[in-house]
């Protein structure tokens, strides 16, 4: 057993420990299912929900890969897609891809400073938008308009710096409390 | 928790994502495969999320408002301008419309016109954007003992919205005339020509398919038409607008973008419905 930091004791395995522990490792998908579901409120801004589902998935994959484990992502591609007309599967596939593009270069990327970190999520939801137009194209067999993708695109890159930063203060809290 | 050896958890986790990319595909081919488990899920998960949406909808509302209110505080007298002009516009429409009246109900004395009978409606509150990147559509709240039901027509206040696609028990999905996958059969006023409205997932239709030599013009006032039995005629749509582009586009009288509350008309037509649905004897007590 590793010693104690600062002197603290560690507290015994209890049941509320363990509820804690899986409330934390279950606090980032919740919160993006939860996101999702607000993002679905009409505002007048149509594809919303996937606009707020990729940055979520890219970040946690990148900072906190263990509270986003590929099953979480398949469940929130699943209900992104059955909370949108899209074609059933095509979100899922995207973020599937983009969580396991960014688990190889996590390691890289973790320590780059945030505008490096906005960047590279730029191209990667170019990538995705590209992807997600062609699977639609293809699982429609009709060519999709190419503007309402980058309309979404606009909006997901800059969506991305306020939602990193109320994710990046989560996950500051969380290593707190672990520590 | 299930207590598993170290290699094999980590095996596990290798393996996940490999297995979940094809579980991916396979959720695409399902999806291809069974379009009705599709639609079922769907309309599940809507009313599950029904009576969350139905909470947050009340403040994002009241924003929404304030908004407006706002942005009419702020305009208000250009605002006012406008309808005291337009005001006076209506009136002399209103002497006409009283002539007409008049004289139509005269004419159908002397030739014993059966009138249409006056079409049910219920309204339906909009609460979510059920659309997406490549779809528009939005999703109802509909009480459990009102009769949503499939191909019930949706109007606003001022026009055509679009058409009941997928009904839940707690909520039903309306795909909006701007959805690419929208064809309304149209008249255009002036000419009784026929044509078919498609939508390209911005603001204004498009018209297509038009009698030759019959073109429609800027300014024609377009309604529903009751070609293959999927609407009435003589619904309120738009108005023609000839684009930059030199297409023909329909501006809708509908405020698409700021849908609160739509009516649902039952008209009893069930033209143009996928054939499951139509193959499919209805549960009872819907209808």
């Amino acid at each position: 057993m590793k010693p104690p930091i600062r002197g603290r004791t560690e507290p015994p395995a209890g049941l509320l420990r363990r509820i804690d522990a899986i409330l934390r490792g279950a606090f980032p998908s919740l919160v993006t299912l939860g996101l999702i579901v607000l993002a679905a409120v009409p505002v007048g801004a149509p594809g919303l929900v996937m606009a707020v589902c990729l940055p979520s998935v890219f970040f946690w994959t990148i900072f906190r890969p263990s509270a986003m484990p590929p099953p979480a992502v398949f469940i929130i591609g699943l209900a992104q897609d059955l909370l949108t007309l899209a074609p059933l599967g095509s979100g899922v596939l995207v973020l599937l891809l983009v969580h396991g593009v960014m688990m190889r270069f996590r390691s890289l990327l973790v320590r780059q400073s945030f505008w490096l970190v906005w960047l590279v999520y730029a191209a990667v939801a170019v990538a995705g938008a590209a992807l997600a137009w062609a699977l639609t194209g293809l699982l429609n067999w009709q060519l999709p308009p190419s503007t309402p993708a980058i309309h979404q695109l606009g909006i997901s890159m800059g969506l991305y710096p306020m939602l990193a930063w109320v994710l990046s203060r989560a996950h500051r809290a969380m290593q707190n409390a672990e520590a | 928790m299930l207590r598993l050896s170290i290699p094999l958890r980590q095996a596990l986790a290798r393996l996940s994502l490999p297995m979940l990319i094809a579980a991916a595909f396979g959720v695409m081919l399902l999806g291809k495969a069974d379009t009705l488990l599709v639609e079922r899920a769907r309309m599940v998960l809507a009313d599950a999320l029904m009576p969350v949406w139905s909470v947050v909808q009340e403040p994002v509302g009241a924003v929404n408002n304030a908004v407006r209110e706002a942005e009419a505080l702020w305009n208000i007298r250009a605002e006012n301008a406008r309808l005291r002009e337009e005001n006076d516009r209506l009136h002399r429409w209103q002497a006409t419309a009283l002539a007409l009246e008049s004289e139509n109900a005269l004419l159908r004395r002397q030739l014993a016109w059966v009138p249409d009978p006056a079409p049910n409606f219920f309204t339906a509150r909009v609460v979510a954007d059920g659309g997406g990147t490549y779809a528009r559509a939005v999703l109802l709240a509909t009480a459990v003992q009102l009769p949503a039901r499939k191909g019930q027509v949706a109007l606003d206040e001022r026009g055509f919205v679009g058409r009941v696609t997928e009904v839940g028990s707690r909520s039903a999905r309306v795909l909006l005339a701007t959805d690419i996958n929208s064809r309304i059969p149209i008249t255009l006023e002036n000419s009784r020509a026929r044509a078919i409205m498609v939508g390209n997932n911005a603001a204004r239709p498009r018209l297509q398919h038009w009698p030759e030599g019959q073109a429609p013009r800027e300014g024609d006032r377009v309604v529903t038409s009751a070609e293959a039995g999927a609407f009435p005629s003589g619904l309120p749509v738009g108005v023609v607008r000839w684009s930059d582009s030199g297409a023909p586009e329909v501006e809708l009288f509908a405020r698409l973008d700021r849908l609160d509350v739509v009516r649902l008309f039952d008209f009893g037509l069930t033209g143009i419905l996928p054939p499951e649905s139509v193959a499919r004897p209805e549960p009872r007590g819907r209808r």
